[in-house]
């Protein structure tokens, strides 16, 4: 990838006195903390050494800023590796000094400059109601300005469940007729990163694995890099045992819960879940959701916030509008259910009477020996 | 909405309601059959007939002794399966959970290492007892499709639900979809086929022998 930043990444890491061997024993533990094979650590610091940093174009939509907290947080790589050393920030307006005018005269450059080799990543669902008016930068539309900077993407990365699947914009009635981006943008490569927010080792390390090899990763079907997503959150669990044996946390503060039995009872969707979670983790591998007593709640999954309660198990029936069944609903259809069944036996056997007689009468009426 | 949703969700509404509705209207119907009046003399007291009656729903559950050598392996394949069912139905936290969230009630379970375990043992018998219905002449000729479909519908379930357990096939959502879904189609198919004999056996088996009784023989 060509770009405006003239100095290699190489050449930059030696002007801040950083050694080849340094920098391929960091582009290694990069690849090992994201569960790259061992070949990419020296194959990864080969191509960044000698390419200019690629331009990255950082743009929020419907979003919470949630997902940029979580990127901020990156441990391997730190956020200051990432768009000091590794890449070129050219346009995030939260991050960005600049603002207005002059913000969006860098995005502007940034996508001339490098069209056709720039890295779109977007935050955020894309509202599509009152004409795109539920979201607006500089004046223009979420839905304009991702299909004008979509046009020179080199690949698109939807950081976050918002822009990956709609997530809560998204969600049952979704005021705001959101969409994710893939249904906005259909012709580009996309990597979609889902979380809620997602990991931040896994959006630096998707990032990081593109601008190095220039290749979109295995994908699974909703377009996520296997090496993140290719396993469920419950095959990974340190409490997995205790499922196997079935002992489970009945509510959150009993001696289940306190001596880390497994949640599928209260709630938890790690079965049903792919994600990094229970194995990178949080905090620089200090722990994940389920290590601090919580249900997984299965935010990297489309639609998870109309997928039912967070606390019932997901074996339980989802009926209605709250995708959650009480018994008294259960009642209710088995009852008028078995209140049509009785009639439609009565019936029955109304039938079966009426038919029996006329065949006795019959017979009564058939003179003996005709 | 996704196979997981819909088969726990609109797919699993429709089959208990069709459950409910076909198993009341088939049990009403034949309650309410007009039952021919015995004009034979009772060899002995309603009391001790009615009683008759109770008695052989226990004795015709067990091979009677003259025929134990002949009868016996087959009940003590059925009854094994039935076990083993009973077992995996209602004994793995996970269906205690799911029929607790339909009912409001639960009750402990066993580890699901163990369920597992009886999970397989029972797949085995079920596939010996389809054995048994092909090679047996008689059984064979007694067959027909309610058998052999109820018999692939419940191994359906069975064979589902361990895929899920294991994560064996596909996605987890995608196993536990289907799971539920042969689940529906069971609950849908269960009062219109031979598995009714869940509600039938005793009572038939009560009236045999209540009729019997009238007429003097023992239980």
């Amino acid at each position: 990838m060509t770009q405006v930043n003239e100095l290699t990444v190489g050449e930059m890491l030696l002007k801040a006195g950083i050694s080849r061997r340094g920098f391929i024993q960091y582009c290694t533990a990069v690849a090992s903390a994201m569960a790259l094979p061992p070949w990419m650590g020296p194959a990864m610091a080969e191509q960044l050494r000698n390419s200019p940093r690629p331009s990255v174009v950082y743009l929020s939509f419907q979003e919470c800023t949630g997902c940029l907290e979580s990127l901020t947080r990156s441990f391997a790589p730190t956020i200051e590796d990432l768009i000091f050393n590794t890449i070129s920030l050219d346009y995030d307006d939260t991050l960005m000094a600049a603002s207005g005018e002059a913000a969006e005269a860098a995005r502007a450059k940034a996508m001339k400059d490098n069209f056709g080799k720039y890295v779109l990543v977007v935050d955020g669902s894309v509202p599509t109601g009152a004409g795109g008016a539920y979201c607006t930068a500089g004046g223009r539309s979420a839905e304009d300005t991702l299909r004008e900077a979509a046009k020179g993407a080199a690949a698109i990365v939807c950081v976050g469940t918002c822009a990956a699947f709609g997530g809560i914009p998204f969600a049952d009635p979704n005021p705001t007729s959101a969409w994710p981006v893939s249904a906005i943008v259909g012709d580009k490569p996309l990597i979609n990163v889902s979380g809620c927010p997602p990991m931040p080792e896994v959006i630096t390390g998707t990032l990081l694995q593109f601008v190095t090899t220039g290749r979109v990763p295995d994908l699974d079907e909703h377009r996520r890099p296997k090496v993140f997503f290719g396993n469920t959150i419950h095959d990974r669990c340190y409490r997995r045992p205790f499922y196997d044996q079935g002992k489970f946390a009945k509510t959150f503060d009993d001696e289940g819960a306190r001596n880390g039995w497994c949640l599928y009872e209260l709630g938890c969707k790690g079965p049903t879940t792919y994600n990094a979670c229970a194995t990178i983790k949080w905090n620089g591998g200090t722990s994940f959701p389920i290590e601090s007593g919580h249900g997984c709640i299965g935010c990297s999954e489309p639609g998870f916030w109309d997928e039912g309660s967070f606390y019932s198990p997901l074996s339980a029936p989802a009926w209605g509008r709250a995708g959650e069944t009480r018994p008294l609903q259960v009642l209710e259809l088995a009852a008028a259910a078995a209140a049509g069944g009785a009639v439609l036996g009565a019936a029955s056997a109304g039938v079966s009477r009426l038919r029996q007689h006329r065949v006795e009468q019959q017979a009564d009426d058939t003179p003996e020996g005709g | 909405m996704d196979l997981l949703g819909f088969a726990r969700g609109p797919a699993l509404k429709v089959a208990l309601a069709v459950f409910c509705l076909g198993v009341v209207w088939r049990i009403v119907g034949f309650a309410l059959l007009r039952v021919r009046r015995d004009l034979d003399i009772p060899r002995t007291s309603v009391f001790k007939y009615t009683c008759g009656g109770l008695l052989s729903i226990g004795s015709r559950s067990w091979p009677h002794r003259e025929f134990i050598a002949r009868t016996g392996p087959g009940e003590a394949l059925g009854y094994s399966y039935h076990l083993g069912l009973f077992a995996v139905v209602l004994l793995f936290k996970p269906h205690i959970l799911f029929l607790g969230s339909l009912f409001g009630v639960t009750w402990p379970g066993l580890p699901s290492s163990l369920i597992t375990i009886i999970s397989v043992l029972t797949l085995t018998l079920f596939l010996a007892v389809l054995f048994r219905r092909v090679t047996h002449p008689v059984i064979r000729m007694l067959s027909n499709f309610d058998d052999y479909f109820s018999w692939f519908i419940t191994m359906l379930v069975l064979v589902t639900g361990l895929a899920a357990t294991a994560h064996i096939g596909a996605r987890y959502q995608t196993l536990l979809g289907l799971h539920i879904l042969s689940v529906d189609v069971l609950l849908i198919w269960f009062p219109f086929g031979k598995l009714m004999h869940a509600f039938y056996i005793f009572p038939s088996r009560g009236i045999n022998g209540a009729i019997l009784a009238r007429k003097g023989a023992t239980s």
